[in-house]
């Protein structure tokens, strides 16, 4: 053991390496960074509650797309009875109309590209 | 408890029994729910289906399928190895070549037929469709999910009337004017003709059948005896495009 100090000296530079991007963003005071969103609508209530939409939203799109497409079942209740026509483009995007601001913000700060845009088309208002 | 030899058989035994007979209650009582609900089938029968009257309509006529490729925001592409088509013309004789002889008459002989997806009865592209993307709705409609579409093209080597399309490239940039009330569809799914099925649901007929001035195309369910379509059918000779093959196309042709 007579390479001790450089094997330890040697690891201790890999992880400070490796965990660069941790210090990077620490020191650069960027850690705690969370996308802001921008809503243009003028209404004060999504479909269902701000919380079940941030996490649930992608199921919720699913589920809606299950039934419009194969079960031609298009109106949606809410917990709160109100009903709404299951549309991504017609109902979602009527209120999210700023795309860049609203969906790409957050997909983009998670790193997940959603196909969902390839055929559906993005409103017009809010162009990246 | 206490429980003997001779008690414990009896009561193993019957349990077998039990066990055994539940195949059998299943069967009966799904015949009983099978009967019951072809019976209902009766009062609510639906089966969508179009007439194209090839007598109204007019050699040159694009108009239904400008309206249904507006709506759709199906793409022109020039190349024919690439176009896509939801309704189109044909020659009479290239359209219905069981038909076909030299000496056909009454002008059809070349005059274009219009043709689109037939929506069969017993449609070859839902049977081969690995991913269920392809499927019949119970009125009658072949639909497609193009969610589920791996663009494998199955359904374009079984559908006999070459009434699907693939999108080998991405169709945006050839859609004139997009619809944004419609998808589009992206590079590697097959598309076709979906009877307007967007429409029908807030009530509106197809826009091909809207479109037409002639009255060459009329859309309705010919299960209901006194619809548009069965009234047409009933005063005129009717055809239909391979009816040999056994899929069952439900667009009926007055030539």
């Amino acid at each position: 053991m007579n390479n001790r100090i450089i094997i330890i000296a040697g690891l201790i530079i890999f992880l400070c390496l490796i965990t660069f991007p941790i210090w990077y963003n620490v020191v650069g005071g960027k850690a705690a960074y969370a996308p802001e969103l921008k809503i243009v609508s003028e209404e004060k209530q999504c479909v269902e509650s701000t919380k079940y939409m941030r996490a649930k939203h992608m199921q919720l799109l699913n589920d809606w797309r299950n039934s419009v497409v194969r079960e031609d079942k298009r109106t949606y209740t809410a917990l709160d009875g109100k009903k709404y026509d299951m549309s991504l483009s017609n109902t979602c995007l009527k209120c999210h109309s700023n795309k860049a601001d609203f969906c790409d913000k957050c997909h983009n700060y998670v790193e997940v590209t959603p196909t969902c845009w390839n055929c559906h088309v993005a409103p017009e208002g809010n162009k990246l | 408890m206490k429980i003997d030899r001779r008690g414990f058989l009896k009561i193993g035994g019957l349990g077998i029994l039990g066990v055994a007979a539940k195949p059998v209650i299943d069967v009966v009582s799904k015949v009983k729910l099978a009967e019951a609900s072809a019976k209902k089938g009766v009062l609510v029968e639906k089966r969508l289906a179009m007439v194209v009257n090839l007598k109204n309509c007019k050699d040159g006529c694009t108009d239904c399928i400008d309206a249904c490729h507006g709506v759709h925001n199906v793409p022109y592409i020039a190349n024919p190895k690439d176009e896509i088509k939801w309704i189109w013309t044909e020659q009479y004789e290239k359209a219905f070549p069981d038909q076909e002889h030299r000496f056909i008459g009454g002008g059809m002989k070349g005059s274009p037929a219009i043709l689109l997806c037939n929506h069969c009865d017993n449609p070859s592209c839902v049977r081969v469709c690995p991913t269920k993307a392809t499927f019949k709705r119970e009125d009658g409609i072949v639909m497609m999910d193009y969610h589920r579409c791996i663009g494998c093209r199955f359904c374009m080597a079984a559908c006999p009337y070459g009434s699907r399309s693939f999108n080998w490239r991405d169709p945006r940039p050839f859609i004139k004017k997009i619809n944004p009330d419609f998808p589009t569809r992206t590079k590697g799914v097959v598309e076709k003709c979906n009877f307007c099925e967007e429409r029908l649901a807030k009530g509106l007929i197809p826009a091909c059948v809207e479109s037409c001035k002639n009255k060459a195309l009329v859309f309705g369910n010919v299960e209901e005896p006194n619809s548009e379509v069965r009234e047409i059918l009933r005063s005129n000779y009717t055809i239909r495009r391979k009816p040999g093959l056994g899929t069952g196309p439900q667009i009926y042709y007055v030539v």
